[in-house]
């Protein structure tokens, strides 16, 4: 983890960007309009984002070779997906993937 | 849901949501304090960033030691969507005055967003300043104390690494994602599978040359660009 006054300022950056992000179409709506491209774009980076930072864990970075597989993480995702389809619920899907890996690193010994 | 646009209905109305927000707050708590954050941090978060799923994204990106203009920008890409509910919702508030809006929106969410949408349906379209700052304020309190309880409760947790713990975040990721599949109609279900897809393809591409603190910012917009291009193209 890095030092107190990196996060600090971390949260600091992305509180700001995020809050004009949040209060820039109240303040200027009357006189502009994103473009329908820019809307569009914007669109899809929710989903994007939410598979990139699970996809990313799969694998094992070997940079200028190709990766290898993060078995147990790979493995733990399994029922964590069926919990979320099931449960629709955010907290039972936290729950089932940490015992899932909890699992497999305890009684399994990966 | 009543027409009433008071403060007392905008409590009765939100009650329900703050549920989700304490299940949320408290998962964020536990992954933090897992992660090596502190609760001071953890809460510093919750209450200057304020944005669920960026704030898993932010911590992600601090433990693998990230440069500090990609985890801010990532940050604002992921709330991006904020951009697009503001849009919807500032035209409603035209009447009141700019302080008032710039308070308003600070503190949008995804729940005040939909709410609000929601209530529209039952007063002849029409919003106000007293009724959406309520549900905006309840939802930050609530997020706010959630967040620094889970990070206590964190506290009794050591090693999570040994006990899978660190899975947290990619478990509450899984589970984001797929509420995002089921809940977003503005995009077709078919055309979000194919860009998850692609994702996964791209993932593993990239992940061969791309170093591991850039890797979601970059794929994030390829992916974004190979949707609008899909999307024209097919859908």
């Amino acid at each position: 983890m890095p030092s107190s006054n990196f996060i600090l300022l971390t949260i600091l950056g992305s509180g700001l960007a995020t809050w004009l992000g949040r209060i820039m179409p109240f303040v200027i709506l009357k006189k502009f309009r994103l473009s329908a491209k820019m809307v569009e774009f914007l669109s899809f980076v929710p989903i994007s984002i939410m598979s990139v930072l699970w996809f990313e864990n799969l694998f094992i970075q070997h940079l200028g070779h190709l990766p290898s597989l993060n078995v147990p993480n790979l493995l733990a995702s399994l029922p964590t997906v069926l919990s979320a389809v099931i449960s629709k619920n955010l907290l039972v899907t936290v729950v089932v993937g940490v015992i899932s890996l909890g699992f497999l690193r305890l009684v399994v010994g990966m | 849901m009543d027409n009433e646009l008071t403060v007392s209905s905008a409590a009765k109305e939100t009650l329900p949501t703050v549920f989700g927000y304490i299940g949320i707050g408290l998962a964020y708590g536990i992954v933090g304090r897992a992660s090596g954050l502190s609760p001071l941090m953890i809460t510093l978060m919750s209450l200057i960033t304020y944005g669920g799923a960026s704030q898993f994204i932010i911590i992600s990106m601090l433990v693998t030691h990230s440069p500090m203009i990609s985890i801010i920008l990532s940050a604002f890409l992921v709330n991006s969507r904020m951009i697009l509910m503001s849009t919807t919702l500032a035209p409603y508030f035209r009447k009141e005055s700019l302080f008032k809006n710039i308070i308003l929106g600070g503190l949008v969410t995804d729940e005040s967003f939909a709410l609000g949408m929601n209530k529209i349906n039952y007063t002849g379209r029409k919003l106000n300043f007293p009724w959406f700052n309520t549900v905006n304020l309840f939802a930050y309190i609530v997020w706010a104390i959630a967040s620094l309880v889970g990070a206590l409760l964190g506290n009794f947790i050591s090693n999570p690494d040994k006990f899978g713990l660190n899975f947290a975040l990619v478990a509450m990721f899984i589970g984001l994602l797929y509420l995002q599949l089921v809940s977003d109609k503005s995009i077709k279900f078919n055309l979000q599978l194919l860009v998850v897809g692609f994702v996964l393809v791209a993932t593993f591409i990239g992940i061969i040359f791309i170093p591991a603190n850039l890797l979601t910012l970059v794929i994030t917009l390829i992916a974004c660009a190979f949707g609008v291009v899909i999307k024209h193209a097919f859908f």
